[in-house]
């Protein structure tokens, strides 16, 4: 059985401490295939919050009449009905974003992360706190990808939401809005981001008082 | 999960079974899955019915802000259908109109033609390339492209939309045209300065004008004569 968690933490985990993509390491395709821009990076995180929240909803109210063994293929079901909504209710509002999109609207059904979702909360727990959950990793995914869209956009454009920031000057770095560009913004991320809990543990850990007399008797 | 055992030997016994777990008979099984399929069905058509009418009206709005780009704001324009080798204005009315390729036909305000407007799609560097560019077959001039879609390398390839200049040189050249690189420009008619790094998509859009001409070209003279 999972841990219990209140409610308060069903939400939030998701955000940060247990991020989709930078710590679960989850969803890594569309966070590096997509967020050359911001508005991409945008529009994809909210398509995907989309798809999470209405697939952990209804995951989470039929789970006492979906049979455990077709329960994958009607999750799969389930969030396959949501993406072809959500990809066709993208064309009709914003068109142009679409089409920068493609294939990774519909890409979105094999995002481990949705189906990973249900498996491990929506599937087990009431509706209220799957919505809670689904969210916190919705946020979670959104920030993410507009970390990684930003970080893109700005030094490969020269510009953040297609407002020039940069100035004429700046010659653009091409390689981050092309695919090698994805893959070394995703890794310095990730670097600093490790870098940065390491040293937090350490301090903690050199707070304790004891700790440094134990490490040096080992 | 405890459950797990290694594969091959092992893999025919019986499965374990999970704590509290209960056999389901397979035609609930097929239920749960039918039904949920059809509801999925519904909802589909549903939210389909309720934003085509956006999307088609988007894509008629894009066509025809495309139409009246590249003939420099026409007065107004016929549609005209490829059918059996010829431009018509009205298609017989056996044919679905819709599923025709269109050529259209702008007009200024005192009545004089401007030229055709043709799409046209090939392959590029990494997908098809659709563009629209405006002809004026009585000069045998191209008056303009656009680009209506393509999925070209950002930041290279993707000049052939983003390049004002590349764009600009397709305002009034000779067909067929031939792409130069810049350096080797002769100042000929028909020559189209291509972009440097961006070879092949530019090439591509050449090449979809000019095959088109070529297709296309005898019908288009043949409905002015017509027409004079």
């Amino acid at each position: 059985m999972p841990k219990q968690t209140t409610p308060s933490q069903d939400l939030t985990r998701g955000i940060w401490r247990e991020n989709p993509v930078l710590i679960q390491m989850l969803g890594l395709c569309p966070a590096l295939a997509v967020t050359n821009t911001v508005v991409n990076s945008l529009a994809m995180g909210l398509a995907t919050f989309f798809v999470l929240f209405c697939s952990s909803l209804l995951v989470a109210a039929f789970k006492k009449v979906i049979p455990h063994e077709v329960r994958i293929t009607t999750y799969i079901l389930i969030i396959a009905t949501f993406v072809t909504i959500a990809d066709m209710l993208l064309e009709a509002i914003v068109p142009e974003v679409h089409k920068a999109l493609g294939a990774f609207i519909a890409l979105i059904v094999v995002n481990c992360m949705i189906l990973g979702r249900q498996e491990a909360f929506s599937s087990k727990n009431t509706v209220p706190r799957a919505l809670l959950d689904a969210t916190g990793t919705g946020i979670g995914f959104i920030i993410a990808l507009f970390l990684m869209g930003g970080v893109r956009e700005v030094l490969g454009y020269g510009s953040f939401l297609g407002f020039p920031i940069l100035g004429a000057n700046y010659e653009p770095w091409i390689v981050f809005i092309l695919p090698p560009g994805g893959f070394l913004t995703i890794g310095f991320i990730l670097l600093a981001l490790n870098w940065w809990e390491r040293r937090k543990a350490e301090r903690s850990k050199s707070d304790v008082p004891g700790a440094v007399a134990v490490e040096r008797a080992a | 999960m405890s459950g797990e055992s290694t594969p091959g030997a092992g893999s025919r016994r019986e499965l374990p079974v999970m704590s509290g777990h209960i056999e389901v008979p397979s035609w609930r099984l097929l239920l749960t899955l039918g039904i949920a399929g059809a509801l999925a069905g519904l909802l589909i058509v549903f939210v389909y019915q309720a934003t085509q009418p956006r999307i088609q009206a988007y894509k008629a709005l894009q066509l025809r802000l495309a139409v009246s780009e590249v003939l420099a704001s026409p007065a107004r324009w016929d549609t005209l259908y490829v059918h059996d080798g010829a431009l018509v204005l009205t298609p017989p009315a056996d044919v679905d109109a819709g599923s025709l390729e269109m050529v259209f036909l702008g007009y200024r305000e005192d009545g004089s033609r401007v030229g055709y407007a043709i799409q046209g799609a090939e392959a590029g560097f990494q997908d098809i390339i659709e563009l629209i560019f405006g002809y004026n077959a009585e000069t045998n001039t191209v008056l303009g492209m656009k680009v209506l879609a393509n999925k070209e390398t950002p930041g290279l390839g993707d000049k052939i939309v983003k390049d004002s200049a590349f764009v600009a040189e397709f305002a009034g050249p000779e067909t067929p045209l031939t792409g130069v690189k810049s350096t080797r420009a002769t100042g000929a008619a028909n020559e189209v300065d291509m972009i440097t790094g961006a070879t092949i998509s530019s090439r591509a859009v050449i090449n979809i004008i000019n095959h088109q001409l070529e297709r296309l070209g005898p019908m288009l003279n043949a409905y002015l004569q017509e027409a004079n």
